[in-house]
């Protein structure tokens, strides 16, 4: 297991132009991206489950941008089915990492299911995905950032990081995030541009 | 493609007016889980070019890929059941509603009986759903009532929010 920043930091030099949805690691993206326009670091966050869709959806809108995702694996648990849409697809674009804790940091740090036995790697590629890798250290995955990063995808990056538990209520989480969604939804749409306006709040 | 396919009963929902409502409001993807209602549209998609159909396996999903979809620029719809648009509860609010993602949700209405009594509980609480999440809807029973695609949209686009069309009719008899 590795620290969630230290990956980041190791990542970004090869993000490129990269539009980014950070998930659970928009926190500490937010200090590390250059380009924050690129970045959909959404707080408070849209529903579990759903982020590896809505980056399906946006490598599929815009398949002349690289699209890279921060999972959790308790994002894909929710819906694991999403990995055969993906691959059905195969966005080239698109660059799937799951960040792996083995458990909901957010709500205390229970375990997920079956925490410490699941070979998402193993799942991303039985589901179709034509690439997939797992690191659990960080040397290993310094070594291969870069040459995931310059073949096409879809790829699917299993990364175990260190659980870093941030269990606050509701009301007294966030707050690392000054831009409102519908900025950062403006703000990508722009850079991307596409001039109708967005209007959440 | 097989005439008796194509052409709908009087008084049924014709497919091809459907996807016609799709293309005359600028639809690029549907996201898509099937039901057997909607088998026969779901032939008339996958054969035109204009459409990119992509199916999810969990309804849920369909809420967050749409969204994903709309902010690169596209114009999705979602093709569900009442039964999946109820799973999705909390994909409909947090990804479409608080994000404001004007889509619009053709959802096969499930049970839907017009004069008889409703004996499926999926149907009766279809409206009642809708209604607590405050989502529009408007309901499209025959081919007649085909304008009403288009109604939905233009409120989608007007309110920036999901807007539902309810299809009260199997698409039964022509589809193979």
């Amino acid at each position: 297991m590795f620290q969630m920043a230290e990956m980041l930091r190791i990542f970004a030099p090869y993000r490129g132009e990269a539009i980014v949805f950070p998930g659970h690691a928009g926190r500490e993206w937010i200090h590390i991206s250059t380009r924050p326009r690129r970045d959909v670091s959404l707080s408070p966050p849209p529903p579990m489950g759903g982020q590896a869709a809505f980056a399906c959806g946006l490598a599929l809108a815009q398949p002349g941008e690289k699209v890279v995702l921060f999972d959790s694996e308790g994002n894909l648990l929710m819906n694991l089915g999403i990995l055969a849409t993906i691959a059905q697809h195969a966005p080239k674009n698109l660059y799937h990492f799951m960040l792996d804790n083995e458990c909901y940091a957010t709500t205390g740090g229970q375990p997920v299911p079956n925490a410490k036995n699941i070979a998402y790697d193993v799942i991303a590629r039985g589901a179709g995905y034509p690439r997939a890798f797992a690191f659990e250290k960080l040397e290993d995955f310094s070594a291969n950032v870069a040459s995931i990063m310059a073949q096409p995808g879809p790829v699917f990056v299993a990364l175990k990081v260190v659980p870093e538990i941030d269990h606050k209520p509701v009301g007294q989480k966030g707050g690392w995030q000054k831009r409102t969604r519908a900025q950062i939804l403006q703000e990508l749409r722009a850079e991307l541009g596409i001039t109708a306006p967005s209007c959440t709040s | 493609m097989d005439q008796a396919m194509t052409q709908a009963p009087e008084g049924e929902l014709d497919p091809e007016i459907v996807l016609a409502e799709m293309k005359k409001n600028g639809v690029t993807h549907v996201v898509y889980l099937p039901d057997s209602e909607t088998n026969s549209l779901y032939r008339l998609m996958q054969a035109e070019p204009s459409l990119q159909v992509i199916p999810v396996s969990r309804e849920g999903m369909a809420f967050s890929l749409a969204t994903g979809l709309w902010v690169g620029g596209k114009t999705p719809m979602i093709l569900i059941q009442n039964t999946g648009m109820m799973e999705s509860g909390d994909s409909l609010r947090g990804w479409t509603m608080d994000l404001a993602i004007p889509v619009v949700m053709m959802v096969g209405y499930r049970g839907w009986t017009r004069h008889g009594v409703t004996r499926d509980s999926a149907a009766v609480f279809t409206e009642r759903f809708l209604n607590a999440f405050g989502i529009n809807y408007y309901l499209v029973e025959t081919s007649s009532d085909a304008p009403r695609i288009s109604t939905a949209f233009e409120e989608a686009a007007r309110t920036h929010r999901p807007v539902a069309v309810l299809v009260g009719d199997e698409y039964h008899g022509f589809n193979g």
